[in-house]
């Protein structure tokens, strides 16, 4: 009350001690992310144009790994297929999830939405490298789904399709990120005012027509944000390709790993993880542009 | 509506199904992982307390664990409370800035900092995974303490600064305990990211491997399965105890507060 009361007088200086007092507080955990993140992600964009001899590095600026990372046949057949990998999770994990989402948001008693929340959420709770490892043993040449299967009968040979590939990163990923993309979905559906929906059926629209132009869009928002948050970082996955991808389904993580701690080239790894993230950032820009018409409007 | 609610339930089968096999096949007297189970066992449960680099892996894996919850809670306090109470300068691409790690892909992360440590002439080892680990669960805390933080009203501090009581005894006495739910709930949840965290926690560990990155190490001996198996089974219910109280006790903050529940963690 008092310091509403002094407010009054001198409005300017108590926004001074907020802004003070505000960016204090916020020091700590600011001066954390910089320290860890900033000044790390600057020092790989630096080392990115070195080039290492075994344990020392060479720091004459080059290009060198640029040049090499896109020429080479190999990089850039992992840069593409990280990115097709992740564009398909992106596409199938959204597609699948937004039915749920208009479920638990249109269909499910209040009381009750909080629960299917936290039914969506426990798996992704439990240790990710048991469940990537649980999806070899159920997709693997004599795992549990071919085995369960041929056990019942339906198929007499073992299905090859499922296992060492991109379609079982897919599957396995899509999985592992069902409530990244569910969330998001979920909180835009939520924000949709009702009433909305009863105009336009009012005004005529069935209720498949109402859905497409009236909560689809409305929904949008959501869906932009489900697409970046699963696409994002299933770019740089590492342990889904490693155990359930094969040769084929490897992606640009396991190659950046690699480079690391294997050939002891750092800045080789740093390039193509400099590449990687320039990539993921341009297509999420591009893909946020494209749905500029759905991100404005009143909040 | 009936196919969406059909719709539904499958999802949440698939969602479940891997996770529902590791029991299953915990107890099965099999060391291959296929249908037809063949019998009963809790051999593989006893296994694991004779492994001495497992028991090794789980004390680092808690004592990093630990560690990290409460250093990740006390940064998302200070940010959920900057965010809720005070207006300053550049706050929205700040607060932006520090969600950041919550959508980086892990592996950027990883091979940054592991670049920068071996520069700075740190040695690998649990310190340098705590590093790691507390920068990608401080923005989790603060999803889980933001909505704590904002929903507190002004007026009960004031109140208490009214009635004669210094700005720390206020914190104390009157905004710790309505927030108390909160902060509980982000130490566990944190603790149950750092506990099943395994890519950053591969490059920075070193010569003490945590919990997952000795899972790791095992996942190429197929005679090691069922054991592994044993492990997730224990791992994964650890997990889910943890969350159950998580959600109770964010219920109970929402509930102190005195408002409707509106949905999960994030």
């Amino acid at each position: 009350m008092l310091s509403r009361l002094a407010g009054m007088d001198a409005p300017l200086a108590i926004l001074n001690t907020e802004n003070k007092k505000g960016l204090a507080l916020i020091s700590a955990p600011l001066g954390y992310v910089i320290a860890m993140l900033a000044v790390p992600l600057a020092a790989i964009l630096l080392i990115s144009f070195w080039t290492q001899d075994f344990q020392t590095f060479d720091t004459t600026p080059t290009l060198n790994n640029y040049r090499e990372a896109v020429t080479d046949p190999l990089y850039r057949e992992l840069l593409f297929r990280s990115i097709r990998i992740a564009g398909l999770v992106t596409l199938v994990t959204v597609l699948l999830a937004f039915p749920i989402a208009y479920f638990i948001s249109f269909h499910v008693a209040p009381s009750r939405k909080s629960l299917w929340l936290f039914l969506i959420t426990i798996p992704f709770w439990t240790s990710y490298l048991i469940r990537v490892f649980l999806w070899k043993v159920i997709l693997g040449f004599n795992g549990v789904l071919n085995s369960g299967l041929q056990t019942v009968g339906i198929i007499d040979e073992p299905l090859t399709f499922i296992l060492y590939n991109a379609n079982a990163v897919v599957i396995t990923l899509a999985h592992a990120f069902a409530p990244f993309a569910i969330l998001p979905i979920f909180v835009a559906l939520e924000k949709i005012d009702r009433s909305l929906l009863e105009a336009s059926q009012d005004l005529g629209e069935s209720k498949l027509s109402t859905f497409f132009r009236v909560t689809l869009p409305l929904a949008m928002p959501g869906v932009v944000a489900a697409v970046l948050i699963v696409f994002i970082p299933t770019i740089g996955d590492y342990v889904t390709p490693r155990l359930v991808g094969g040769p084929d389904g490897l992606m640009i993580a396991n190659m950046i790993q690699v480079q690391f701690l294997r050939l002891n080239n750092a800045p080789m790894g740093a390039t193509l993880a400099v590449i990687a993230m320039v990539s993921v950032s341009l297509i999420a820009l591009l893909f946020v542009a494209l749905n500029r018409r759905y991100l404005r409007g009143p909040r | 509506m009936k196919s969406l609610r059909t719709y539904a339930i499958l999802y949440l089968i698939f969602l479940y199904a891997p996770i529902a096999l590791l029991p299953i096949f915990a107890f099965n007297d099999a060391t291959i992982i296929a249908f037809p189970l063949s019998g009963f066992t809790t051999q593989w449960f006893t296994e694991l307390p004779q492994i001495p680099a497992l028991i090794d892996s789980v004390k680092n894996s808690l004592y990093i664990a630990v560690i990290t919850a409460i250093l990740s809670t006390l940064l998302g306090i200070c940010a959920a409370r900057a965010a809720a109470k005070y207006t300053f300068r550049f706050k929205r691409p700040i607060m932006g800035f520090i969600m950041v790690p919550l959508v980086l892909p892990e592996i950027i992360v990883a091979v940054s900092l592991l670049v920068i440590l071996l520069q700075l002439g740190l040695s690998l080892g649990a310190g340098t995974v705590i590093m790691g680990h507390v920068l990608i669960c401080t923005p989790f805390c603060i999803a889980i303490l933001n909505s704590a933080f904002q929903n507190l009203d002004p007026a009960m501090e004031e109140a208490a600064i009214d009635l004669g009581e210094t700005p720390w005894s206020t914190f104390r006495l009157v905004t710790l305990p309505l927030v108390s739910p909160a902060i509980i709930s982000a130490l566990l949840i944190s603790f149950t990211i750092s506990l099943d965290e395994f890519i950053i926690a591969f490059f920075l560990t070193g010569t003490e491997p945590t919990l997952p990155v000795y899972l790791w190490s095992q996942l190429r001996f197929p005679a090691r399965i069922p054991v592994v198996m044993a492990l997730g089974t224990i791992l994964v219910a650890g997990s889910i105890l943890l969350l159950i109280l998580a959600e109770m006790m964010r219920r109970r903050g929402l509930r102190r507060a005195g408002l409707q529940d509106k949905g999960g963690f994030l």
